[in-house]
């Protein structure tokens, strides 16, 4: 009897192992590693949802917008080019029409054509559902697209109403284009908040597979831009890992078998690159190109940050350079006091930066305070209030952001030292994200402008109008001048291609910007990227004999320059 | 039988209840909004962000007076219905606990089970024996002294930084798919080590030095010494003691549950491994009410459970609160 159970026991076990095995050499899956790039530091959190149209879409599954969905055009922030993509080219016949060519010949990675009719329908979503981002161009206050037509199947006519040129700029690279065949079936919540798994879209890597630790890409081999641009990525599959810690990057990216770029900031990167255990973009510092600007919002509706001159004497209180040198190690460059990244450095007005603009001096921020009334009554080193009143401020950023708590620790340290008495505080990022959007801080950081095509996107950020109860998306201080909002409208419907016309608003922005100072740009963050040469090779450097892309896999900057990267790549021969 | 059980059961019941109310309760007292923490990440155009803050603040029913949204979450809660993940976005809390759980499971049971039987089997074994009760007690005092995070750590580094034979983060490798194949589960049980290592290792001081020191009083008790004195083998009184020795050790495995569970909470932490406790901190981090309840509902269902079956085991394992139980209802 024993034996008999026992037998078929161990027949049914050996059954389920061969079954196994044999199932596991059909569907097994352990990469190549000569055909696989393994990359980290764009995921948030964990895949959740591939809806390109999703804010949680683009934070967690880098690839959404860039790999599967494709913009109508790229952008090159180095040389400040739009370069077609989907489209095959764009211009304004008038000043309310904008003429677009879609490519021919290019399909969905599930055969089917891609013409004027997904382009037509992917904008009009907008039009119907006030959930997608990029509705207020349709709705609202400032709407300003009338209609879309198709004419035959590769031509598309925008019709506006007073564009907002700069704006139409951004979007152009920036909202997806879906196909008509597969959504237009859809319900609103399945187009708005869908999770869209197993997305079908049209670019050069499909989903392949996920975990709540890593998304995987796998190489599209019919993706269209291989015959009509010759462009094929050379990794076949792209393993995007989310790393819980940083140490893990770190040590990853130095042995160089398990993790190829790293666009996790990682302190001490200029130590290693100096001694070639990674790569970095430029040899030297900052080592990593600038990605936005850290601006030190002041809240303008207490006092005495109520006051120009008070705000002006921080300027020149805080020891930049002792954030750029310590708290990042040399990673990060120090930013123009109008707060524009170096890749629109022409919209900077020398002139008016010349005149107006500050440095680190402590004697100057002292005698601005003496000049403004600002004395050490009690004899304690730190000045108080024209009215004798003591003053206690606080300056924050969110727990954790380890970078921006060591400079916040600079900022309190250096205005300490000009005498203002100013507390580096770091709350959860919860109580930090309440406390700048309700305008309860006194001082926080801030560096939410995207690198954009245009000045227009900082500039929207930091004179964010009208003033309301809630700030979500700028203005965070509650800055109110009015004629800076209207130069701020007044540069939204420049046209993009008129560079005198947008220098000319931005030199008035910059005037009373430097002027009144009720914000203070003080660095550049940077585009983090730190990889190895081991597996791939033929990185974007500043140097001559490389390719000049934005070295990054983060989400949204794929038509940055992150996908042209990824086919310049080439494979170190074994 | 009846009445124990019913008593007990209506005590688990308000338990649930209360603890449930403030499962909903910490997380609505956190300062912040986990829709803008959402929209915040993302990077969004500005005019964009205040129409989808509206959207999602309606969709979640975070705009309805604090009292419905109490009555909601019951109904919801009786409907299986565990809300939407904001973190995870559009994911149901349930989903995205039912593909963590399995790891909290994986790591856990074998971690309690083992730990405990090799915990008591061992500490029954040292008690009264020189050399080892001098070495070993040291060793238990440390080991059930030591924080589990630091011990993770520690196991951390020495095995997977210094010696480099254990993978430190995930809970499979980077360089493959999961199918089913040597290679694969090699992988995993490679993955899973560490932070078993680190739960085991801990629990087994505990667990050894409590069963240690039952050993030695029930070496004195009168019984003891009663069969020592009829000649009985020094063997057999062990096991008499043994089985004595053994019933408080139940009783503290019910009392060290929710214990054990924070603790593996913080390994999960320490190694990435994508179980509950891992999910918990990311909840907090993102402020995700809903995904913070359900991972507390799962815990709290959890260790109510376990304390039951240990419930039930005790009546089983003592034969004494069963012949109590019957002279109850006698």
């Amino acid at each position: 009897m024993w034996s008999r159970s026992k037998l078929v026991l161990c027949t049914l076990l050996a059954a389920v192992l061969v079954l196994g095995l044999t199932s596991g050499l059909v569907f097994g899956q352990v990469y190549t590693r000569s055909e696989t790039l393994y990359v980290a530091g764009a995921a948030w959190g964990p895949a959740s949802t591939w809806n390109p149209f999703q804010p949680g879409s683009l934070a967690n599954t880098t690839g959404t917008l860039g790999f599967v969905y494709e913009t109508l055009f790229m952008y090159d922030p180095l040389s400040d080019e739009l370069i077609p993509w989907l489209a095959e080219s764009g211009q304004w016949t008038n000043a309310n029409t904008y003429e677009l060519k879609v490519r021919e010949g290019m399909t969905w990675s599930d055969g089917q054509p891609i013409t004027a009719a997904d382009v037509v329908f992917t904008f009009e979503l907008g039009q119907q559902y006030a959930a997608l981002w990029f509705s207020p161009m349709w709705t609202g206050a400032q709407k300003y697209l009338d209609s879309v037509d198709q004419i035959g199947d590769y031509y598309v006519l925008f019709n506006f109403t007073a564009p907002l040129y700069q704006e139409w700029g951004n979007n152009l690279y920036n909202i997806p284009i879906v196909p008509k065949h597969l959504w237009e079936g859809r319900t609103e919540e399945e187009i708005t908040i869908g999770a869209n798994a197993n997305p079908v879209g049209s670019g050069a890597y499909m989903y392949d597979t996920h975990s709540s630790d890593r998304n995987v890409w796998l190489r599209n081999d019919n993706w269209w831009a291989t015959s009509l641009l010759g462009w094929t990525p050379a990794p076949k599959r792209i393993v995007d890992i989310r790393f819980s810690s940083n140490n893990v990057a770190l040590g990853s990216v130095i042995k160089g078998d398990i993790l190829d770029l790293s666009n996790n900031f990682l302190p001490g990167v200029a130590t290693l690159a100096q001694k070639g255990y990674v790569s970095t973009y430029f040899a030297g510092a900052p080592y990593m190109l600038s990605a936005n600007t850290a601006v030190l919002f002041l809240n303008t509706t207490k006092p005495p940050m109520d006051d120009p001159a008070f705000r002006k004497a921080i300027a020149y209180a805080i020891n930049v350079d002792d954030i750029v040198n310590v708290a990042y190690a040399s990673l990060v460059a120090a930013a123009s006091p109008t707060g524009l990244l170096p890749s629109l450095s022409k919209y900077d007005d020398a002139a008016v930066i010349a005149s107006l603009g500050w440095t680190y001096d402590p004697a100057q921020a002292a005698a601005i305070l003496a000049a403004a009334g600002y004395v050490d009554v009690d004899g304690d080193g730190l000045v108080e209030t024209p009215d004798g009143s003591a003053i206690a401020l606080e300056v924050t950023c969110p727990f954790g952001w380890t970078d921006w708590m060591e400079s916040i620790s600079v900022i309190s340290d250096s205005c300490k030292a000009a005498g203002i008495n100013i507390e580096d505080v770091t709350p959860d990022y919860g109580a930090w994200n309440t406390g700048l959007q309700s305008g309860t801080f006194d001082m926080t950081l801030n560096n939410w402008a995207a690198m954009s095509n245009t000045p227009w996107t900082l500039y929207n950020l930091l004179f964010r109008h009208p003033i309301q109860a809630q700030m979500q998306s700028g203005n965070f201080g509650r800055y109110d001048n009015q004629t800076v909002f209207d130069l701020v409208d007044q540069l939204a419907a420049v046209s993009t291609t008129d560079v005198a016309g947008m220098q000319a608003v931005c030199a008035q922005i910059q005037t009373i910007m430097l002027t009144d100072v009720p914000m203070i740009p003080l660095w550049y963050n940077g585009m983090w990227a730190q990889w190895s040469n081991a597996v791939w090779t033929n990185w974007p450097t500043d140097g001559a004999n490389t390719p000049s892309r934005l070295p990054t896999t983060w989400s949204g900057y794929w038509q940055l320059g992150g996908l042209r990267m990824l086919c310049e790549l080439e494979l170190v021969s074994p | 039988m009846k009445r124990y059980f019913g008593r007990k059961l209506s005590i688990y019941l308000l338990t649930f209840f209360l603890a449930v109310t403030i499962d909903w309760m910490i997380p609505r007292f956190m300062p912040g909004d986990p829709i803008q923490n959402m929209l915040s990440r993302a990077a969004l155009n500005a005019n964009a962000a205040e129409v989808l803050y509206t959207y999602y603040a309606h969709a979640f029913e975070l705009d309805l007076p604090i009292w419905q949204q109490y009555l909601n979450f019951w109904y919801a809660l009786f409907h299986g219905d565990l809300g939407i993940s904001t973190y995870l976005f559009p994911t149901p809390v349930t989903k995205v606990l039912m593909d963590a759980v399995p790891y909290d499971l994986f790591l856990l049971i074998p971690a309690i089970l083992l730990s405990w039987f090799a915990g008591n089997k061992f500490g029954a074994f040292a008690a009264r024996t020189k050399r080892l009760d001098n070495t070993v007690l040291p060793v238990g005092y440390i080991l059930t002294a030591t924080p589990y995070m630091w011990l993770g750590i520690l196991l951390a580094w020495a095995f997977g930084i210094v010696l480099g034979v254990f993978p430190i983060s995930g809970a499979y490798s980077y360089t493959m798919a999961p199918y089913l194949s040597w290679t694969f589960i090699g992988s995993v049980l490679k993955h899973w080590f560490l932070p078993f290592a680190s739960l085991f290792l801990v629990f087994f001081g505990g667990w050894a030095i409590g069963m240690r020191n039952m050993i030695i009083y029930e070496l004195e008790a009168d019984y003891s010494h009663y069969l020592e004195a009829l000649g009985a083998p020094r063997k057999l009184v062990r096991k008499y003691a043994f089985r004595n020795a053994v019933l408080p050790q139940i009783t503290g495995l019910a009392l060290q549950l929710g214990v054990i569970v924070t603790g593996n909470i913080v390994v999960e932490v320490v190694f990435s491994y994508p179980g509950i406790g891992y999910l918990i901190l990311a909840a907090i981090q993102n402020q995700d009410y809903f995904l913070i309840q359900g991972c507390f509902l799962f815990l709290i269902i959890g260790i109510l459970l376990a304390n039951f079956v240990i419930d039930i085991a005790y009546v089983l394992v003592d034969p004494r609160t069963r012949r109590g139980m019957t002279g109850e209802t006698a």
